[in-house]
């Protein structure tokens, strides 16, 4: 099971730097979403999948999944949900005062 | 368009209730099982949001006249006066304080300050939620 | 007060939320933010006091000990840093609230200003790699608004550029805290630094290590500087200067907490790479430096070389170079702040930033002329201004670890740098004025007062070098011998 979710997070940090790499804004954000979907599947699977019971109160049992990946993982994907949120703000307005969303477009000198 | 509008209208009625009532739950089960405050903020930003698109913009606007940006400001300041709590006591910052109490009703409950601080990040979620949506949104 | 040492990052933060509350209120923002920078300041510096009184402070948040919870750990390090960013802040804040048009100041930059010191402060200060990456984030959400907040066409684009590529520094990051944890089982940078010590940094360890080399160096603009020029030319000059006094210099302090801490193992292998990185960087930033002719070009290039040059101190790795490192990183968090303030002076008063259009600005702005000069004097390291000694201590390590090439490198770009900074100030103050009495864009009168406390402390840290010195050989202490800190955390 880690080897498959190890190679999902490869399938995702490929699609994602492809995405990256495209012109388009959207595409951009995108790519940066999934590329930190593949960071998060990582580090689930990097640490080993479920090596016992729930980490909870009340859960009798040997031995429990260790908490503190999840608990990374949480914290990462609220941070990667205010940036992903702010961004697509970010390319929306871009949009707006370029009149394009192609990267490519956007080049041009300082003074104008 | 009118006629699929009334539909949702009308579920939309129903289903807020049911899902405002759903992320509190969320929200209190915290504590000791999961979800908590982000989950509950988020889920109750939904309810909001399926508002918004049933209705319009304008309507909700003058149904819940509130600036969910200062809604945001008030979950974080929330958050952050309990463990400004604690450094008045002179405790670790964010230590919290947990203790069985006799409520009228409800008899006896745990109360939690975590729970406070719960609260802020709920309602700091739902203010910068409802903000980015509204802020897109807006100049449609 | 247990809580000293969380004083620096909640003060900063309960007045960036309050100050949400008075959005049109904006000279009760001034107050507020000004009050709360300086109670900010007053705590910081208690916590360095005390801390050369009593040694390393650590706080176990929420009452968890360590390694479990999360420590907020201030060695005399991260105490300097903190007080150091705090009167930063506050000069770059009283210059923006001249600088600063209504509709920024309305739309909250005063409240991001204060939740970036935070996240700087709390970078600083903790003691947990995976809270120096939340703090980090919020470092960078608040730099993200700053840098796009009033919405020209060159700041969003800019905006966007930077913000892509620190979503996927903080990947790499997160990739790299993964690995680490697998690794070593546990957060506590403490901890892993004695797991490591116990295990030996093998050859996956020292990867691991080159990764966070990666992420680090991309955000301290190590080499890997390709967006600061843009990014950090975009923004008002207030901003700007924010940026180029703490941003970078937060990457520079994780690159030093790390590679002094946790893998200080392989030398021949990671502090190699840094150095040579390091002579990279103040060869292309010196290069970047003598290419343009626009203040804001001139003076983004220059923090780049300033990276180079702690980074060179920080790969050779011996006490005099590292002490010498915390003494130009001080050093540089002022100047910096100090000529991005005196640089957003000039072009507020002519009107542009390019060179050959300032002329003669020393007419009627001769105090502004001579802190700029001062200024410049300090950046490259002129005695006895506060640069000298700090310059002179890690070229001392250069050459002790005879690392010739490099100490020549780093004496070259000096010069470049004097050369570049010089260049600016004859070209905008020197010669015939184009500008008739009145006909300037602005007074820079806003500009006075922060860069008089800045230039003070400029000359202060210079001639009162043995006194900071005291200071800057207690914090090398736990760089030099890490069990120090070990055993300040775990115990």
């Amino acid at each position: 099971m880690e080897t498959l979710m190890t190679i999902t997070a490869g399938v995702l940090f490929t699609v994602g730097t492809y995405l990256i790499l495209s012109k388009t804004l959207l595409r951009i954000i995108m790519g940066m979403s999934l590329f930190t979907h593949g960071v998060h599947i990582m580090l689930m699977a990097i640490n080993g999948l479920k090596r016992g019971a729930a980490p909870l109160l009340g859960e009798e049992a040997e031995s429990y999944t260790d908490p503190v990946p999840q608990a990374l993982i949480l914290t990462s994907i609220v941070i990667s949900f205010s940036l992903t949120a702010f961004s697509l703000v970010l390319a929306y307005r871009t949009y707006k005062e370029h009149g394009t969303d192609d990267v490519e477009q956007l080049r041009g000198q300082e003074n104008d | 368009m009118k006629f699929s509008d009334l539909i949702l209208q009308t579920a939309a009625k129903v289903l807020v209730f049911i899902i405002m009532t759903f992320s509190i739950y969320i929200l209190f089960a915290g504590h000791h099982n999961p979800g908590g405050g982000f989950i509950g903020g988020l889920i109750t930003a939904s309810a909001l949001m399926l508002l918004y698109v049933a209705f319009d913009v304008e309507t909700i606007q003058e149904i819940i006249p509130v600036d969910f940006k200062v809604i945001g400001a008030i979950g974080v300041l929330m958050a952050l006066l309990t463990g400004i709590g604690a450094i008045v006591a002179d405790v670790p910052f964010l230590t919290q304080v947990y203790r069985y109490v006799d409520l009228p009703l409800l008899g006896k409950t745990g109360l939690g300050s975590a729970l406070v601080f719960d609260l802020g990040v709920y309602l700091a979620v739902i203010g910068t939620t409802m903000t980015i949506i509204r802020s897109i949104s807006e100049d449609m | 007060m247990t809580n000293l040492a969380v004083l620096p990052i909640v003060t900063p933060l309960l007045f960036g939320v309050l100050l949400f509350f008075v959005r049109y209120r904006i000279r009760l923002q001034m107050g507020l933010a000004t009050a709360g920078t300086l109670a900010t300041l007053i705590f910081s510096a208690l916590l360095a006091h005390t801390v050369s009184k009593d040694g390393i402070q650590v706080l176990h948040v929420g009452g968890w000990e360590a390694p479990y919870g999360i420590p907020l750990v201030a060695d005399m390090l991260a105490a300097i840093l903190v007080t150091i960013s705090s009167v930063v802040t506050l000069a770059c804040l009283l210059y923006a609230f001249h600088a600063l048009d209504d509709e920024r100041k309305r739309n909250y930059a005063f409240p991001l200003m204060m939740i970036l010191l935070c996240g700087v402060n709390g970078s600083f200060l903790t003691g947990d790699i995976f809270n120096l990456f939340v703090f980090f984030e919020v470092m960078l959400l608040a730099s993200y608004v700053l840098l796009s907040l009033g919405g020209g066409r060159i700041q969003l684009r800019e905006t966007i550029k930077y913000i892509v590529i620190n979503i996927i520094a903080s990947s790499l990051f997160v990739i790299a805290i993964a690995y680490l944890y697998s690794i070593t089982g546990t957060l506590n940078m403490a901890h892993i630094a004695q797991r490591i010590a116990e295990l030996g940094q093998d050859g996956l360890t020292t990867t691991v290590s080159l990764l966070f080399l990666t992420v680090f160096g991309l955000k301290s603009a190590l080499f890997l500087f390709f967006w600061l020029p843009g990014s950090y030319s975009a923004p008002p000059a207030p901003i700007a200067a924010l940026f180029a006094a703490l941003l970078t210099k937060v990457g520079i302090y994780s690159i030093i907490r790390t590679f002094t801490l946790i893998f200080p193992h392989q030398p021949q292998i990671t502090h190699e790479i840094m150095m040579w990185l390091a002579g990279l960087t103040m060869l292309l930033g010196a290069l970047g430096v003598i290419a343009y002719w626009r203040i804001k070009q001139i003076l983004a290039y220059n923090v780049i070389v300033s990276v180079g040059f702690i980074l060179f101190g920080v790969g050779v790795a011996s006490e005099a170079a590292l002490s010498g490192a915390v003494y130009y990183l001080i050093h540089d968090m002022i100047a910096k702040a100090l000529i991005f303030i005196l640089g957003g002076a000039i072009i507020s008063i002519a009107g542009t930033d390019k060179l050959r259009e300032i002329s003669g600005l020393i007419h009627f702005r001769p105090i502004l002329g001579w802190l700029f000069f001062l200024s410049a004097l300090a950046l490259a390291g002129v005695p006895p201004l506060s640069g000298f000694v700090g310059k002179v201590m890690i070229l001392q390590g250069g050459v002790q670890a005879k690392a010739f090439v490099l100490v020549a490198l780093g004496l070259l770009s000096s010069l470049l740098v004097l050369y570049s900074v010089m260049k600016v100030f004859i070209n905008s103050f020197w010669g015939e004025t184009l500008l008739s009495e009145g006909e300037e864009k602005s007074t820079g009168k806003g500009a006075l007062l922060p860069s008089l406390i800045l230039a003070a402390l400029v000359v202060g840290f210079g001639l009162g070098a043995e006194e900071i010195l005291a200071y800057v050989r207690q914090a090398v202490e736990p760089l030099v011998d890490p069990s120090i800190y070990i055993e300040a955390v775990l115990s």
